[in-house]
């Protein structure tokens, strides 16, 4: 084999590479993320009721703005939800930031532990973003 | 590998040029006939729009009332003079010259008292709106209520209604506008870097019942209503009082209406 060296050398760097993600990971244990609730306003309630339901939510919740925001912005819906006597805005951040006044404990939970990264703070702000200085 | 929705459209939108290219001709053919009809106004039931009574802004301050009562609670950054560049400024309202307000009503025998008037400007909010027809996303769309709205989670920054906007109402934001707010209002979104934004006519505040932020800081200087309906305030001045609009012979049919010499009170 003509450069065998060179060849065999190449192809253990190559894999070495290609695997590293596996290795560099291994037997190490990640924390399972764990979204907290406990915020004044959701500990002030009686029932604590979302939306949706939390398996709904869990997995859904992107879809459940999605629909949101098209109904808010493009055909102007901005009928609020009653919900065990709290009245909620079809609204990120004047609705589920009202609640969910910990965007890092909560959001930050699982989109961390997904590695996701959603845009919507570019532009909408959490609850007490402000004066955490976040800005 | 994953792709977020703005990308998605990006490339989405691209590729929609490319496919408009290509069947040039047939776009040219297109546009040719219809600027040959005119726009007859939309039959619908409601259309919203505003009289500015231009001779009530007397001073300075009135002019600044208006512009701050909308730029502070809708997060518009200031722009000029911290960056000096004109084209990074970002504006919903504003001001200008009374020629370059009505740039066809030429006459050199204007009073001074006009020519030298400032004249507050805003999205026009078009029955037939030039922005709405370019945009390559439907991020820019009519609402029912004909209000000009944007979606600023479809908008992919090609700026194609700056490009169609006459009346320079849109803004783009070359730089990431959040540094630039004096007081940020956290109950309303800011925008974000490589987006285009506007005015909206406050939709978030006609959904409250409140009339538009300007119209409520300008003293009854500015009335606001439906078009369509003949008993609204906005008719009843338009009935009683000769009006302009901006660029008329464009097509674009304005909502937005000035009255240039008035008597104490528009209505």
């Amino acid at each position: 084999m003509y450069n065998g060296g060179k060849i065999i050398a190449g192809l253990v760097l190559f894999l070495g590479v290609l695997t590293y993600p596996f290795y560099s990971n291994m037997g190490r244990s990640i924390d399972q993320a764990n979204p907290s609730l406990d915020t004044p306003v959701i500990n002030q309630l009686e029932k604590k009721e979302c939306v949706r339901p939390k398996e709904i939510m869990r997995t859904e919740h992107m879809k459940v703005l999605d629909d949101w925001r098209d109904a808010v912005v493009r055909d102007g819906k901005r009928d609020s939800m009653v919900l065990a006597g709290g009245v909620y805005e079809k609204s990120l951040q004047n609705g589920c930031m009202m609640c969910h006044s910990n965007k890092k404990k909560f959001c930050g939970e699982c989109h961390g532990y997904a590695g996701v990264k959603p845009y919507c703070w570019d532009c909408h702000f959490a609850e007490g973003e402000k004066e955490e200085g976040l800005l | 590998m994953s792709m977020d929705r703005r990308k998605f459209l990006k490339i989405a939108g691209l590729a929609g040029v490319g496919l408009g290219l290509s069947g040039t001709n047939i776009i040219v053919r297109d546009t040719a006939s219809a600027s040959m009809e005119s726009h007859t106004v939309s039959a619908s039931a409601t259309r919203l729009g505003l009289v500015i009574d231009v001779s009530k802004f007397k001073d300075e301050e009135s002019y600044k009332n208006i512009i701050e009562a909308c730029h502070s609670i809708h997060n518009v950054p200031t722009l000029i003079p911290e960056k000096n560049n004109p084209k990074n400024e970002v504006k919903w309202i504003w001001t200008d010259t009374y020629e370059r307000t009505f740039p066809d009503q030429v006459n050199e025998y204007h009073p001074h008292s006009v020519k030298e008037q400032q004249f507050p400007l805003l999205c026009n909010h078009c029955d037939n709106p030039p922005c709405v027809r370019v945009c390559p996303t439907k991020a820019t769309f009519k609402r029912e209520d004909g209000i000009v709205a944007q979606d600023p989670h479809r908008c992919i920054g090609c700026r194609f209604c700056m490009a169609g906007c006459p009346y320079g109402s849109r803004s783009f934001n070359y730089v990431h506008p959040r540094p630039y707010i004096k007081n940020i209002d956290t109950s309303y979104p800011t925008r974000t870097i490589g987006v285009v934004e506007k005015c909206t006519l406050c939709v978030e505040r006609l959904a409250r019942g409140l009339e538009p932020a300007c119209v409520e800081a300008s003293n009854g200087a500015m009335v606001f209503g439906n078009l369509s309906d003949p008993e609204s305030d906005v008719r009843k001045v338009l009935d009683k009082k000769f009006t302009l609009r901006r660029k008329p012979a464009l097509g674009t049919m304005p909502s937005v209406f000035y009255v240039i010499g008035g008597d104490n009170h528009v209505g």
